[in-house]
């Protein structure tokens, strides 16, 4: 069979900086191919370079560049136009702000077609409708005529796939189509993307999540640096990789597997230099009883977002909330935090009231429990510098305020030099650093984590939680761990509670619940989620949750 | 429902603030009123007698307590009573109704003239380049900078006077409309323009551009037919101001081409302190803004149904 696409040897500049160096791969119809990689891998820009979207001040060159036999290699705007939708579909991240927020989503499936002179208005209209139906949204008619923020994250998802797919194009490129969705979510638009492949269209999966990958690709090309340094059958590079980037992108995963293991190479393992604090050990740290919190929605009607959930944190233990968008865990967090005022039940903090105390007298507690968020940036004042941020964040009565920082950049493996940047200047591992720094400063007991490593690439998000676990383990901390992501959940938690629609659908230690989960709702969770077996491939062919 | 009562509701406490304010300025004003007019009607700056004093008072009703007074003037307002000038002898209602006409054809006009402007220039230069973009925006800064007056000034000399391209004198004509429109709509467009280019290169960066390009639309399509609806909001949201500054400043352009309108009125009353008439015409521009304040107001909405939903 011959290859639908051929690139030799491409490489994208921008300026003086080449991001792409030199790279080859090929495809063929009806099969898979995953460009895998971290953040400034390239991978996106390869993909832009197929639509011919890098903009105008890239330098782009290739030995071959060849779709469906044409050379795409200095084509006008006018004739990339005439391919770009109607032979190679381009589908990017978040649908939200990749759909026309002001536009009805038939009108954006509708453009697709417009501009390539599909038809008759009518013939376009039942075409839409139909593309709606096929991936699987309900009610075409009533959707057909929604703003995009009026259908929920994996609505907007299918839609931009169906204006991607309206003219059936041969090649379709996918870029992160999962990356902001909730994993039952997930697996349904995986699932989508693999009826499209079967149907004998190409596809050209950009992602950073290897188990992703493992599910869906014939081929794997994994980059690094511009550069593709491995290449092959999925099956077999992920099984047994050859190149030892690819080794640590596997190993930094964490998964049911990793659990009591380090995920980032070369960082030595601390040991313990306190011994657990002596606190009374029956009395949880944290002690939550029947929390409820009900919000007015905009139409008037109240939802309980948190229904009625309870839990016990012991002292160094990790407790992980699992649950996905809309489940409440996030509210819980901001309860126990005494952020938001419960409308019933407690928590009690390290055996006293703590929530039903008034502010005032919770503000000399408020260091015994702290936060670290999924994104720095925007809980930093910009202007500050690392130093100032640290300061400020230390309980009053320090003596040496300069030497105490020195002390926490220590202990979260940051140096002196950090210390006069400001938050931009960091890298978003580095970041996440200083925030940890900053829950320590005061010396609380408890840390709610909530998404900490969310925003994070894999290799820095394995950095992470190693910090995590250290600190946990020096410290003698107790973490409220709070995640979307099962396997990171898993990997960190002593015990987990899995939230759905506000409610505690189950609780148990980590391994209960991941490998012999009772309730549906939990089952149809780890089922969902694409995983990666140690050094092996598994394809999960299992039902996939029905499409709401 | 409810928020539309609220609108109209705060609409109204806006027009009776604007009517006490004016009220109470006008009665703070030195100088005896019923001497003003009397010395206006002659003509004459001269101290009078309170026999001749009395009457006018009586008329006026400038002996009641001030108090209602006020009620007085309030109570009329809410039949549409302006009160009567005092010079022109005239209900201020028929005074204005005369001459508001021409005004709103100007700034109609003059507002349509901006957008119009704005809107191709920022298609046109925005992200097309440096040069361009930097053409672009400097004309932007320095157009919203100049001085109507002065504007008027060089307009007329050039487009009228030299190469007669225009009539000196407007008159009602549309024609005549031309140059006043656009001494008004010229620094306008600058300002508009500023903030929609601002926005709609911030818009040309976000991802649904990049879908829409990735689906085969070509560059004039992405922004006519996506960026430019984003970039507009803003643009909007200032219109309501810019048509009450419009209307009010409308009196230079007026003075300028010898129009007609609300604004010559204006400064003729204003120098012959005909108080009832002057503040008719401050009511009236608080009217003209919270009016052009709602207009946008459901502009906003068409423009961008996200907010239906949220209110």
């Amino acid at each position: 069979m011959t290859d639908l696409l051929r690139v030799e040897n491409l490489r994208v500049g921008f300026g003086d900086t080449e991001v792409v160096k030199g790279i080859s791969f090929s495809l063929e119809a009806g099969r898979c191919l995953a460009i895998v990689g971290e953040s400034g891998s390239g991978k996106s820009v390869t993909a832009r370079t197929l639509v011919g979207l890098t903009g105008g001040r890239s330098q782009v060159t290739a030995d071959a560049l060849e779709f469906d036999g044409r050379d795409l290699r200095g084509l006008r705007d006018r004739q990339w136009r005439d391919i770009r939708g109607r032979d190679i579909g381009f589908i990017l991240q978040d649908a939200l702000v990749s759909l026309d927020q002001l536009r009805p989503i038939g009108k954006e499936i509708d453009e697709a077609l417009r501009l390539h002179r599909y038809g008759s208005r009518e013939e376009r209209r039942k075409r839409v409708l139909h593309l709606l139906d096929e991936v699987g949204i309900p009610e075409p008619l009533l959707r057909v005529r929604q703003l995009p923020h009026e259908l929920s994250g994996g609505q907007r998802q299918r839609a931009l796939i169906a204006s991607a797919i309206a003219l059936d194009p041969k090649l379709i490129i996918a870029d992160e189509p999962t990356t902001a969705l909730d994993v039952t979510v997930q697996a349904r638009i995986l699932h989508l993307l693999e009826r499209i492949r079967d149907d004998g269209s190409a596809l050209i999966l950009i992602s950073h999540d290897l188990a992703v990958v493992a599910r869906m690709a014939d081929e794997v090309a994994v980059m690094r640096y511009g550069e593709i340094v491995e290449r092959g059958d999925a099956r077999e590079v992920l099984s047994n990789p050859q190149h030892a980037y690819t080794r640590a992108l596997l190993d930094a995963i964490p998964s049911t597997h990793s659990k009591g293991t380090r995920l980032s190479p070369g960082t030595p393992h601390v040991a313990p230099v306190v011994e657990r604090a002596p606190r009374a050990a029956d009395t949880p740290v944290l002690d939550a009883r029947g929390l409820v919190k009900r919000y007015a929605g905009p139409d008037g009607q109240t939802r309980t977002v948190v229904d009625d959930v309870s839990f016990e944190l012991r002292a160094g233990e990790t407790l992980g909330v699992v649950g996905e968008s809309g489940s409440g865990k996030t509210t819980t967090a901001r309860i126990a935090l005494a952020l938001t005022e419960p409308d019933g039940g407690e928590v009690l903090l390290n055996g006293e009231p703590w929530t039903a105390v008034p502010e005032k007298a919770r503000r000399v507690r408020r260091r015994e429990i702290s936060v670290i968020y999924q994104d720095p940036l925007s809980s930093f004042d910009p202007r500050w510098s690392v130093d100032q941020i640290l300061a400020d964040a230390l309980p009053p009565g320090v003596r040496d305020p300069r030497k105490r920082v020195g002390e926490l950049l220590a202990l979260v493996g940051l140096e002196g030099e950090h210390r006069a940047r400001r938050p931009l200047q960091l890298s978003g591992g580095q970041r996440q650093r200083v925030a940890i720094a900053r829950a320590l400063a005061p010396d609380p007991s408890v840390i709610v984590c909530d998404e900490p490593v969310s925003a994070l690439d894999v290799s820095i998000q394995a950095q992470v939680l190693d910090l995590l676990t250290d600190l946990q383990e020096q410290l003698g901390l107790s973490y409220l761990f709070i995640s979307h992501d099962l396997g990171v959940i898993h990997h960190m938690s002593d015990r987990v509670l899995v939230l759905n629609e506000g409610k505690v659908v189950e609780t148990g230690t980590a391994d209960e619940v991941f490998f012999a989960p009772r309730e549906p709702y939990t089952r149809a969770l780890v089922a969902a989620l694409p995983r990666l077996e140690p050094r092996q491939v598994v394809r999960h062919e299992e039902a996939v949750p029905a499409a709401t | 429902m409810k928020t539309v009562a609220l609108k109209v509701l705060g609409a109204i406490a806006v027009l009776w603030a604007a009517a006490t304010f004016t009220f109470f300025v006008q009665a703070a004003l030195p100088g005896d009123r019923a001497t003003l007019i009397l010395n206006q009607d002659s003509g004459q700056i001269i101290k009078r007698s309170d026999a001749e004093l009395a009457p006018v008072n009586e008329k006026f009703g400038f002996d009641d307590p001030i108090y209602a007074q006020y009620v007085n003037y309030v109570a009329g307002l809410a039949q549409g009573d302006l009160g009567t000038s005092y010079r022109l002898k005239a209900p201020v209602t028929e005074i204005i109704g005369e001459q508001i006409w021409p005004t709103i054809f100007l700034t109609i006009a003059a507002l349509i003239a901006a957008w119009v402007m704005a809107l191709a220039l920022t298609l046109l230069t925005a992200k097309r380049g440096r040069i361009p973009s930097a053409l672009g925006s400097g004309y932007e800064t320095f157009t919203a900078a100049l001085p109507h007056y002065w504007l008027g000034v060089i307009l007329l000399v050039v487009f009228a006077i030299e190469l007669q391209l225009f009539p000196v004198e407007g008159g009602s004509s549309l024609i005549g409309l031309v140059l006043p429109a656009l001494t008004l709509g010229i620094p306008l467009a600058g300002f508009l323009g500023q903030v929609t280019r601002d926005e709609f290169e911030k818009v040309l960066d976000q991802p649904f551009v990049t879908s829409a390009r990735a689906r085969g639309m070509g560059d004039f399509g992405v922004r006519w037919r996506h960026a430019l609806r984003h970039a507009v909001l803003p643009a909007i949201t200032l219109s309501g101001w810019a048509i009450g500054a419009l209307f009010s400043g409308a009196v230079i352009a007026e003075i300028i081409f010898a129009r007609q309108g609300i604004g010559n009125i204006l400064v003729t009353a204003a120098n012959m302190r005909d108080i009832p008439l002057v503040s008719g015409i401050v009511m009236l521009v608080a009217l003209i803004y919270v009016v052009a304040n709602l207009l946008v107001d459901l502009a906003y909405r068409v423009v961008d149904p996200r907010i239906e939903v949220s209110s």
